[in-house]
């Protein structure tokens, strides 16, 4: 294989890599006052990712050693993670310039962390899975911690950083087992290995193995019982940051685990699919009642999106096209309604400082109409009112787990959706039919105005695009399947 | 006189895992402690690995290993620089401190 045919199968990832150090490359040169400047070519750089992941090669092609794989599953990851992370970008710099947090290193992590996210999602080896999730993790941990005077943004990071060093090391004595007794690390050796049952004399050092890649994982989706990070982290970090944390991270781990678990352990489904069961239960249980309590917004989200996980988990339970189509969709309408809340999230100020308070939303329809509008919009959504996004995203999860037959999951799914509905309700009606609080700060700014009518757009409107994602989502998931 | 096998070196391995683990759950006194836990994880797994990939005769297990060896030492600058913001806000590094927010 050719160097240069492989350069140009990582053209997206070159071009993040490469801008990331010339931009931090002027930034150590101008200072802080060319924040605004690095945060819109960021923005720029992820946009020309995006078009190049796009233009990128239908066809299935493996890169580096079979260390790197491009195709159409890791391009729709992709393009989710990229659009994930240019929205938050574009709602965290008037945040930042407001709230003080000033530093030119704040989108460079951003781009760090997604280029993460792709070598993740494009991973065909342990090593270079183990690789993408540390470039991630690694600059997360600083964003988490960037707000340098704030007590709260230094213990959140303090917390994520040893919570997810452990994860990673759990990942790597689970992979280092399965190397053990296997002998290879690549995932079309491993694929193959596999693909008829496992010898008795391996099965028990591999079963070991597989289930310490999964818990590490499933920390990295924040699954119950490896949630503990999640609310905290949330609250500390600064609002954009716990708003991306909240979407392209998760997305990037979610695919990651439905690629590991699918293409390299495919054949060891009768062992991890009881365990993913057992997670999916208990994330959307304890993501559906620990939240009802949480007077903190982001708190609240914490806990909506372990319940998320959950759901989208139950797609991956199947096991089947079906359900990784299902978690596919569940992610893309994720993406819409969790950028557009944590948009409205943004937008709730009072003199203006950040409200965070559940209750202070009381009378929020009298001051600001429009975002009530929204942020309901949203709630609804996220609760499965069937018209919104959210509907679509849990009915072909559920219709997968069903066609799997996974009945006691599917019902138990659903009850959960139920309950988790009271605290999306619970926001509603605080918003309208509550007595007014003081009034919050009628001007929020045009991008995370334009980013908030888009959103719900979507969201509403999100029977019209229904069907290309479907499509879309189906060719992704089939290239797994091959 | 006892032969020194490929199970030896993992049960050392698991033992050294285990007491990383059990530093980071069981420790109440400093969070520097934690980050030599996380670090003893780290040299654990790359005996495991060192040792099997001597076992298999397969090059691959030392790359890796290398490769750990590297993300381990951004991992710990990474974790003691977030020590030192944490400690100038907090003014202590006592893990029973770290309690701002409960979850």
């Amino acid at each position: 294989m050719d160097i240069l045919t492989d350069i140009k199968l990582i053209w997206p990832e070159l071009c993040i890599a490469l801008s990331a150090m010339s931009l931090l490359m002027i930034g150590a040169f101008k200072g802080d006052n060319s924040t605004k400047t690095i945060t819109w070519m960021s923005i720029c750089v992820m946009g020309i990712a995006c078009l190049l992941v796009i233009l990128g090669p239908e066809t299935p092609s493996l890169a580096f050693n079979n260390l790197f794989v491009v195709d159409q599953f890791s391009n729709y990851s992709k393009v989710l993670i990229l659009i994930g992370a240019t929205l938050t970008l574009i709602f965290a710099l008037p945040f930042n310039l407001r709230e003080g947090i000033p530093q030119f290193e704040f989108p460079i992590l951003l781009l760090f962390a997604v280029l993460g996210m792709m070598m993740m999602v494009s991973a065909n080896d342990l090593i270079a899975l183990y690789l993408g999730i540390e470039l991630q993790s690694l600059s997360l941990y600083v964003l988490a911690a960037i707000r340098r005077d704030s007590i709260k943004s230094a213990e959140a990071g303090l917390k994520y950083f040893v919570l997810g060093a452990l994860s990673s090391g759990i990942l790597l004595y689970g992979m280092t087992m399965v190397y053990g007794f296997s002998g290879a690390t690549g995932f079309n050796e491993l694929e193959l290995a596999f693909s008829d049952g496992v010898a008795n004399n391996q099965l028990i050092g591999v079963t070991v193995g597989v289930i310490f890649i999964l818990c590490a994982l499933a920390f990295k989706v924040s699954a119950v019982p490896f949630h503990m990070w999640t609310p905290d982290v949330y609250e500390g970090a600064p609002t954009p940051i716990t708003a991306f944390f909240s979407i392209a991270p998760k997305i990037a781990a979610m695919l990651l685990l439905a690629r590991v678990l699918l293409e390299p352990f495919g054949g060891l489904f009768v062992q991890w699919q009881q365990v993913i069961c057992f997670i999916a239960i208990a994330s959307m249980t304890f993501g559906a009642f620990a939240a009802i309590n949480q007077t903190n917004i982001k708190r609240l989200m914490a806990y909506s999106s372990i319940g998320h996980m959950g759901f989208v988990l139950v797609g991956l339970a199947a096991g089947t096209l079906a359900g990784l189509q299902a978690v596919l969709l569940y992610l893309t309408v994720y993406l819409f309604m969790n950028v557009g809340t944590f948009a409205c999230i943004l937008a709730m100020k009072r003199d203006d400082r950040m409200v965070e308070e559940i209750n202070q939303l009381a009378g929020y329809s009298r001051t600001n109409p429009r975002m009530t509008i929204a942020l309901t919009i949203f709630m609804f959504s996220m609760a499965g009112i069937p018209p919104l996004a959210g509907f679509f995203g849990k009915y072909f999860v559920f219709k997968a787990a069903i066609d799997a037959e996974l009945y006691t999951l599917t019902v138990i799914g659903l009850l959960a959706s139920v309950v988790s509905a009271f605290y999306y309700l619970r926001i509603v009606k605080l918003m309208y039919f509550d007595e007014a609080m003081d009034e919050f700060d009628k001007s929020i700014g045009k991008e995370i105005s334009l980013i908030t009518v888009g959103m719900s757009i979507v969201t509403a409107f999100f029977i019209i695009i229904l069907w290309p994602v479907l499509d879309n989502a189906a060719i992704a998931a089939s290239s797994i399947f091959l | 006189m006892l032969d020194i096998g490929l199970s030896h070196y993992l049960i050392v391995a698991a033992i050294l895992f285990t007491l990383g683990v059990f530093g980071i759950f069981l420790n109440r006194k400093n969070v520097i402690i934690i980050l030599m836990s996380i670090e003893l994880m780290l040299l654990s797994v790359n005996i495991n690995l060192v040792s099997f990939s001597a076992f298999l005769n397969d090059l691959v297990g030392q790359v890796f290993a290398m490769f750990v060896l590297t993300v381990a030492a951004a991992e710990a600058a990474i974790g003691l620089a977030i020590l030192v913001i944490y400690f100038r806000n907090r003014g202590s590094i006592s893990v029973e401190d770290v309690n701002m927010m409960k979850g």
